[in-house]
């Protein structure tokens, strides 16, 4: 495989994490802010007080602008799979193929319909049907997130399917199986909540910023309050899930796990590294903590819930451990040229019509099929196969550090609010604002740990990046990746400018609001 | 109940279905082509806030059936996803960057600090409806001139000759933007015509539906004037079309040994052994006219409904003799072997199964569609409101 375009590869994964990571930005707001606006806009109809109407209104319209830009990075994302992953789309289309669909059928449709109730049908449709509406959107936007997760779970721990050799591709065996993988289930869970940290980050951190000002305090302490108790209920509840994620991550994707941890040599009772530095060192594979501050049993406490567990280090999956039964990555890589050797033979014994011979090939490829992937490795260095550390070991503790805070961020503003302090206490209302960015930060962490961890695998130990491009020259790529980046940059300080204007401007004012609509 | 139909049956059900998503996708696509008329219909900047704002209620719902459309395909066909989109990429990327650029324009149009300013935001909607429609038509008229490109599953198994293992290869480096001047059976004029036909369709249903949607005199009048001439430049191009259609070789499977050759007069044929594909495509054609002759000449508001349906049977129409009577629906002119056929680029039994008790959705998600349009189309958009509401594009 000499002959593998490595810029292409390259090319190709810059241009998914580029739209992956824009998309990002404007997704958990969409998610959370939803369902914020459908609880403001009950509280709305459940009072009558035109006031909740104006603040529904107001985080409305923030709303609006933030999901036009969610939709226009999602559309790409979506057919980037045929444009620069098309060897995948066939591998697996049979499965992934589906949950894209569905979600489309289910969740766009659901979406795009209620919102221009949402925004238009104030003074068109019944009091009822426009709450509705808004609680549907909500439902609408997660369930769009059920199954783009369902799909990437799948590629993270592929079940419910199994490969047809003459078609020479993965098919569906199970839909069940595949819709409530632990992994999928986990994953789903993780991200939504995430998103309800991060809309309610959002939400406070606005208006701290008005109560500084001394402006419209009366709907930022209202709006403090829901978001404050939405908030730290789904914080406390994705440390839960995030736990359940590093768990499946364990059980998966033990390579993802010592990434994340930075964790070479594996051991029993191995620590969890509460915070660390990384020393700079010219082999990839062997890099050791310049700093660090270890939390004994830690991490086979996160990985399997037992403090004594072993947990294999990154050096035990390259070169195996006999005492824990590990393989090492040449072996692995010797099963999968078996598996794809095996496959060519049949493919071309089943054509002279020589079915004992191809059914021989078909059990030699049967066996060796789990590691098939491997065999693209044939000849290659395993170390190769190692995913970038550094990058998924400080996207993993930026984000675990950043939700530990967020707990205790929400705790301090709800209960400033609650005495009714929150008014003077300048220093936690900026911090508020400031808290804002953080949230993104670690959003965009959290899926650089799930994606970068998993390298270089688009379908866990199936199908590695160099099989699973689309053949095209690599300058077309990066034509394209340079033209996203403009575009969505220029889109995104435009969303930018337009909330802060909106922002500045503030809710329309409650004379108005209540007696024109 | 599904599990019992053979994989030939799912796979014709599939096709169906995408066909019938396709035809959605064209009659909704009067969106783009309003899109190019705000300033030739709208004077004032009040009579372009009417027209804008009724766009903008209708937009998503173009662009949602546009995403399912591509899952759909990605779902029940995946050879062809992988293969048409990895290949004809510059086709496939510059439809998408249309329809990125339009996503935010309706929202930031008229808002406060939006940065780039309100005319280029028109200028994106202008530009996301000339793209969307020409191109989309060009890139389905390839479903009858073909393309150039291979597959060879072979490909994933081969580690030892050097090449990557990869299936479906595009075999020119124009990837797909040489449907506008491959000369194969004047394939250009071709691919050209239904491209414009297209175009002019969007904006001649644009028409229509802002007769429809809008209360205000002089937008009707100026509407009945535009749709004369585009009326008229659809025919022309659609026509062409449909003449180069008839005339033109076609892919044809041999049933038996699923071997793809060039049979003369193909699509002719197509129409003629299935005599209610071709029933449905003239009543479709007739609908389309009927529904600009009411406008045009009895004053009707609802012309937009008889043009719809008739767009709406008219492209089923077109999608089937693609696809059925053993025709390859995206044949390849440089291996026809590598020709794509429902039978040889569909999921799995098991999968098309699955996905055919989904669809059952889709005629409920309809309804709540049609309910929710109904309900807030009962007020037509009036210069009053559009000055007067808070939440205006
Ligand atoms: C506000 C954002 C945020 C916060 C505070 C956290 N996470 Fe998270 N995390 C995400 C946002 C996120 C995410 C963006 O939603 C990810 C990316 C992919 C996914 O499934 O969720 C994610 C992934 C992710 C993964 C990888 C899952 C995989 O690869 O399949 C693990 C192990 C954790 N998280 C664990 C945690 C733990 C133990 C946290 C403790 C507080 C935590 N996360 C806080
Ligand atoms: C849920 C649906 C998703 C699927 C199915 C998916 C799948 C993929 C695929 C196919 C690749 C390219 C191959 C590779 O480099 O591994 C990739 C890379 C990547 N994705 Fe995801 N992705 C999803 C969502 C996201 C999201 C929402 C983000 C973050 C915003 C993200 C972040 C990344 C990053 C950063 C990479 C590049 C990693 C690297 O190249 O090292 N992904 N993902
Ligand atoms: C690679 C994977 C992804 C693909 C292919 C994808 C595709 C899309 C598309 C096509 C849209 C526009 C829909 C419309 O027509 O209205 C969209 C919007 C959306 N997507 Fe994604 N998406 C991906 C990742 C994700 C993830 C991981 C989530 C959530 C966990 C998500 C949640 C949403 C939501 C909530 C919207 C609504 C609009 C908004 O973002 O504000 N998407 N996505």
């Amino acid at each position: 495989m000499e002959h593998i375009d490595f810029s292409l590869i390259d090319w190709s994964r810059a241009q998914f994490a580029l739209t992956a990571l824009y998309h990002w930005i404007f997704v958990p707001l969409t998610l959370g802010l939803s369902f914020i606006i459908a609880i403001m806009e009950s509280l709305y109809v459940k009072t009558g007080n035109p006031e909740w109407k104006r603040i529904t209104k107001f985080w409305m319209t923030l709303f609006g602008i933030n999901f036009a830009i969610g939709v226009a990075t999602g559309i790409i994302l979506e057919f980037e799979f045929g444009t620069n992953w098309s060897n995948y789309s066939w591998f697996v289309g049979d499965i992934f193929g589906a949950p894209l669909a569905i979600e489309g059928i289910m969740a766009f449709f659901l979406e795009s319909t209620f919102i221009a109730i949402m925004f238009f049908g104030w003074n068109k449709v019944s009091k009822k049907f426009h709450l509705l509406s808004s609680w549907l959107v909500a439902i609408g936007s997660n369930l769009s997130a059920l199954w783009i997760l369902v799909a990437n779970g799948w590629m993270q721990n592929p079940l419910g399917m199994h490969f047809n050799p003459d078609t020479a591709r993965n098919e569906m065996g199970n839909f069940w199986e595949v819709l409530l993988s632990p992994v999928a289930v986990n994953k789903f869970l993780h991200t939504i909540t995430s998103g309800y940290v991060l809309a309610s980050i959002f939400v406070i951190g606005i208006s701290a910023w008005y109560v500084l000002k001394k402006r419209h305090v009366n709907l930022a302490k209202r709006s403090m309050v829901v978001a404050a108790t939405f908030g730290l209920i789904a914080s406390l509840y994705l440390v839960f899930t995030g736990d359940g994620s590093a768990k499946q991550v364990a059980k998966h994707q033990p390579m993802k796990l010592a990434a994340m941890e930075g964790l070479y040599y594996g051991s029993d009772n191995a620590p969890l590294v509460a915070i660390g530095v990384l020393e700079n060192t010219k082999k990839p594979y062997e890099e050791d903590f310049l700093m660090d501050l270890p939390i004994p049993g830690g991490l086979s406490f996160l990985a399997f819930g037992n403090m004594n567990a072993f947990v294999p280090g990154i050096h035990d999956l390259v070169h195996g451990n006999k005492e824990h039964g590990i393989i090492s990555y040449n072996e692995k890589i010797e099963m999968g040229k078996k598996a794809i050797d095996a496959l060519a033979a049949y493919k071309t014994l089943k054509k002279e019509n020589k079915t004992d011979e191809a059914a021989a090939q078909l059990k030699i490829f049967e066996a060796n099929f789990k590691y098939f992937g491997y065999g693209y490795y044939f000849g290659h260095n395993p170390h190769e196969l190692i995913p970038p550390v550094k990058l998924s070991f400080y996207a993993f503790h930026i984000m675990v550090g950043l939700g530990t805070y967020f707990i205790l961020f929400f705790a301090l503003i709800l209960y400033f609010n609650l005495k009714n302090k929150i008014e003077n206490k300048g220093l936690i209302l900026r911090l508020a604002v400031w808290t804002i960015p953080l949230a993104y930060i670690a959003q965009e962490a959290g899926w650089i740990v799930a994606e970068v961890g998993r390298q270089p695998w688009v379908i866990q130990d199936l199908m590695p990046t160099i099989a699973a491009v689309s053949k095209i020259d690599s300058s077309n790529v990066i034509i394209t990746f340079f033209l996203f980046l403009a575009v969505f940059t220029a889109l995104l300080i435009a969303e930018i400018k337009i909330l802060l204007a909106q922002i500045k401007k503030g809710p329309g004012n409650l004379i108005e609001s209540s007696t024109k609509n | 109940m599904f599990e019992n139909l053979s994989l030939l049956q799912l796979q014709q059900y599939w096709w169906i279905i995408m066909s019938l998503l396709g035809a959605l996708l064209v009659f909704l696509l009067f969106v783009q082509g309003g899109q190019t008329m705000i300033y030739r219909l709208g004077k004032t900047e009040t009579e372009r806030k009417m027209i804008v704002n009724s766009l903008g209620r209708k937009w998503e719902l173009t662009f949602s059936t546009l995403v399912v459309f591509g899952g759909a395909f990605f779902a029940s066909f995946p050879l062809f996803y992988s293969t048409s989109f990895g290949g004809a990429y510059w086709v496939w990327m510059i439809i998408l960057f249309a329809f990125i650029i339009q996503a935010v324009s309706y929202e930031y149009r008229t808002k406060a600090s939006n940065f780039l300013g309100k005319k280029t935001y028109e200028t994106f909607l202008f530009i996301n409806g000339l793209i969307a429609t020409i191109f989309l038509g060009t890139a389905i008229a390839t479903f009858f001139t073909g393309s150039a490109f291979s597959v060879d599953k072979m490909n994933l198994v081969d580690l030892t000759s050097g090449k990557m293992p990869i299936i479906s290869s595009w075999q020119n480096s124009a990837y797909g933007l040489e449907a506008i001047w491959n000369t194969n059976q004047l394939a250009f004029l071709t691919n050209l015509s239904l491209g414009l036909a297209l175009f002019f369709l969007a904006s001649l249903t644009a028409n229509l539906y802002f007769m429809n949607n809008i209360d205000d005199e002089t937008l009707f009048q100026r509407n009945k004037t535009c749709l004369m001439r585009n009326a008229g430049a659809f025919l022309l191009f659609f026509l062409f079309f449909i003449v180069r259609l008839m005339v033109i070789d076609g892919y044809a499977v041999n049933p038996e040994t699923k071997e793809v050759f060039l049979e003369p007069y193909k699509y002719l044929h197509n129409f003629l052994d299935m005599p209610i594909v071709l029933i449905l495509f003239l009543v479709g054609v007739v609908l389309v006219l009927f529904g600009i002759f009411k406008a045009l000449f009895k004053v009707a508001k609802n012309g937009i409904w008889y043009t719809g349906t008739g767009i709406v049977l008219t492209v089923l129409a077109l999608f089937f003799i693609a696809g059925f009577n053993n025709t390859a629906f995206y044949p390849s002119s440089f291996d026809l072997q590598s020709s794509l056929t429902i039978e040889n680029s569909s999921s799995s039994h098991y999968t098309l199964t699955a996905m055919s008790y989904v669809s059952l959705m889709v005629p409920f998600v309809i309804a709540y569609i049609w309910y929710a349009w109904k309900a807030m189309d009962k007020k037509k958009i009036t210069a009053k409101e559009v000055e007067e509401d808070s939440h205006m594009y």
